[in-house]
């Protein structure tokens, strides 16, 4: 089996109790590692958008998302593996600021798009959004201002084009 | 790192109001099960009353001609179920009142997950207001058996009963069959509806498909023709969409080997000239060999596991793999399919006994014959002491295949697998998937509720009969006409077994001292005949299947260092094979 890698599954499923203990126990006892799980309304108020970055071996994916078709209020299960596709994710971060540091922080949180949504003497919060790898980057960037706390949303993802995900 | 965040809830019902006059048409919760019940054609169901289901025990009191049988514990009755739902194909029903009740029945619905057996399990619940509460007898019933359920419910307002119970029956007869649970909190049961009857279920997310491809079916129809050296592995699926006849007419229509998988025993007539009878752990040695010299191997409703495979790569290494199962998620789990099918066994076998062509192969029967003359299952009987395989062999004659078998877990199934040769399917049922001891006596008397009308036989162990044999009253209350042998070589058998090949003879906690169970019988008031010598066995076989109107238990005292054999240690392939001490 070829290592572990990151994959997105997109699963469609019926607004009703207990579905999201249901999705989440099955990836728990298959034995697969979540990144990230995000859930929201849909265009139809009856269903709800999970997004699931998992890790699992590439040829794994396909048969988990099998698994997951299982579950009775489950409606669709895409596995997005080398599909074209928008993957969004938001992050909002409470960075440590002085005089000294707070113009430097704006310059970077500019170059990354990013908006600050609060300020105090001591602190600045940011709020960025776009694929993991940009919200890892400006992580990175600010962290040796120091990260006092930060939340982040988990990926959304939409196939690219008028298919549909 | 994961987020979790909210799903909509359904809002909880209010509170239940005091009860006014009922109007016309009106009935309670619990009086709208019984009648969905009925509507779903159930005639048998199998629990214990307890607190949380008390409406729904008052509505079962006048439920003619649905008939209740009280049994001692909640295990059982979920047992019963599965061997009721086995035998008969229908689907089998347990309750069990809240907490501890429906508790009880989890190991039972886990074995009906992992052997695919319809079933329904109807839970009592404490009252609305208080879930969550940490009531008296509350457990979360639905969140415990969410792993090992098809599907489950717990349903909020009386009106909703009629509708929950046949979506319920619906998911677990069709498709993948397996249990579904309905949790019905008490103040629910005892809630006033007008209930809505309805034959139409709409799920939206479940749609089983059921036709196999055709180009698929046409490419491993090609490939079963064209092969020199084919082989059919049947498993339970086989059984479960009733494709016996589909199977044989494949079968005779190719002369194509057929290997059973323990779930599959019975699928083909064993006495059936190709049929090469159970493959795996403790499998024929010709099964096996045809299996790993395969060039195609056509799997049919078999997940193959661990137990059938060994170590997957040498697992039938040379074979084109064509892989037929209505679960899609089966299909290349372990091994990968060349020819993936997703449908109906029924279906696809109809289909492909149609169209199959007759491939050339007499050597490879030569070659198979060859194996089977030169490595039958073998065991050595002498004047002292029982092989407990002579007993198996015994009940074979005696019933001459024809008798519905049910066993428990442990050495003695896989004795009985290896010489009880069912000659239709629903003539073996064992726990396969979750290898449950103390399956095997209420499975039978399950088994024979559901057909009165045939012989039916438990074959147990020492040590998984004490797990369930408390309920010899209920059979014998009910006047249960079945024979159960206990094979007993004062061990648990399997974990004697393993101890002594694999820890150096170190029996650590695996030998019993049993009770007499001929008088244990005697107490309960049933037949109890003791057998301590080797003549003795037929005769009390006989006597124990001619015993009409209470249970027989025919307590054998079997020589205690028997091993099943041959055995492909856990993990390893055929060519490590054990075939003799």
């Amino acid at each position: 089996m070829s290592e572990p890698h990151s994959a997105t599954i997109s699963v469609l499923v019926r607004n009703a109790p207990g579905v999201l203990v249901r999705v989440a126990g099955l990836i728990r006892r298959r034995g697969v590692n979540i990144h990230s799980l995000s859930v929201g309304p849909t265009e139809d108020p009856s269903t709800s958008r999970m997004t699931i970055v998992v890790d699992t071996a590439p040829e794994r994916t396909e048969l988990f998302a099998k698994q997951l078709r299982k579950l009775v209020e489950v409606l669709r299960a895409t596995a997005i593996d080398g599909t074209p596709s928008v993957d969004r994710e938001l992050a909002l971060m409470k960075v440590n600021v002085t005089s000294g540091t707070r113009m430097e922080i704006m310059e970077i949180a500019s170059v990354f798009r990013a908006n600050i949504v609060d300020l105090t003497d001591r602190t600045m919060t940011i709020e960025v959004t776009g694929r993991t790898e940009k919200v890892d980057a400006i992580l990175t960037l600010l962290a040796r201002h120091g990260i006092r706390e930060m939340a982040r949303t988990g990926q959304v993802t939409l196939v690219r084009g008028p298919q549909n995900t | 790192m994961a987020r979790q965040a909210t799903v909509p809830l359904k809002p909880r019902a209010a509170p239940l109001k005091p009860r006014a006059a009922p109007r016309a048409g009106q009935v309670n919760g619990a009086q709208a099960l019984v009648e969905s019940l009925r509507r779903e054609g159930v005639r048998i169901i199998f629990g214990v009353p307890g607190g949380a289901s008390l409406p729904i025990y008052d509505a079962l009191y006048d439920a003619d001609p649905l008939r209740h049988i009280l049994v001692r514990h909640e295990q059982v009755a979920v047992h019963a179920a599965v061997g009721y739902a086995r035998a008969s194909g229908r689907v089998g029903v347990c309750t069990a009142t809240s907490g501890p009740g429906a508790t009880n029945l989890v190991t039972g619905i886990a074995d009906a997950i992992m052997d695919s057996v319809p079933i329904v399990a109807i839970t009592g619940q404490v009252p609305r207001e208080v879930i969550g509460n940490d009531a008296f007898q509350e457990a979360d019933v639905t969140g415990i058996t969410m792993p090992i359920t098809k599907f489950n419910m717990l349903v909020m307002s009386a009106s909703e009963i009629p509708q929950a119970v046949h979506q319920a029956f619906y998911l677990a007869r069709t498709g993948r069959p397996g249990p579904v649970l309905v949790d019905i909190p008490r103040d629910v049961s005892q809630e006033m509806c007008v209930p809505e009857f309805t034959d139409e279920v709409t799920i939206p997310g479940y749609r089983p498909i059921l036709e196999g491809a055709p180009n698929q079916i046409a490419a491993a129809v090609k490939a079963l023709a064209e092969a020199e050296r084919p082989v059919i592995c049947a498993g339970g699926g086989v059984i479960g969409s009733n494709a016996s006849p589909e199977l044989a007419a494949l079968v005779d229509g190719t002369g194509i080997p057929v290997v059973l998988t323990l779930m599959g025993k019975g699928a083909l007539d064993e006495l059936h000239p190709r049929c090469l009878g159970m493959l795996g752990m403790h499998g024929s040695a010709y099964a096996n060999w045809a299996v790993n010299g395969a060039d195609v191997l056509l799997v049919v409703g078999a997940r193959l596991d661990d137990r059938v495979t060994g170590r997957l790569e040498d697992f039938a290494p040379r074979a084109r793999i064509i892989h037929v199962d209505i679960d899609p998620a089966e299909i290349g789990k372990n091994k990968p399919a060349h020819i993936p099918i997703v449908g109906d066994a029924k279906r696809v076998l109809a289909v492909m006994a149609a169209q199959a062509r007759a491939p050339q192969i007499e050597s490879w029967w030569r070659q198979i014959t060859e194996w089977r003359v030169r490595h039958p299952f073998r065991y050595h009987q002498n004047d002292h002491r029982i092989s407990a395989q002579y007993v198996c062999d015994m009940l074979n004659k005696v019933t001459g295949g024809r008798a519905v078998a049910v066993t428990d877990v442990g050495q003695h199934q896989m004795w009985m697998a290896q010489w009880y040769r069912p000659r239709a399917p629903r003539h073996f049922i064992t726990s396969g998937g979750l290898g449950v001891m103390g399956f095997g006596f209420p499975a039978a008397m399950g088994a024979k509720f559901a057909c009165p009308d045939e012989t039916v036989v438990a074959v147990v162990g020492d040590g998984g009969f004490q797990m369930t044999l408390q309920d010899l009253a209920t059979a014998v209350e009910h006047g249960v006409s079945l024979a159960i042998v206990v094979l007993n070589n004062g061990a648990l058998g399997m974990v004697r077994q393993w101890q002594s090949m694999f820890y150096g003879g170190r029996f650590s906690a695996s030998l019993l001292r049993n009770p007499d169970f001929a008088r244990v019988a005697e107490a309960f008031g049933a037949r109890g005949i003791r057998v301590e010598r080797p003549e003795q066995v037929e005769g009390a076989l006989r006597a124990a299947l001619e015993t009409e109107g209470v249970p027989c238990v025919v307590d054998v005292i079997c020589d205690p260092a028997e091993n099943v054999l041959p055995m492909i240690p856990s993990g390893q392939s055929v060519a490590e094979m054990i075939l003799d001490e």
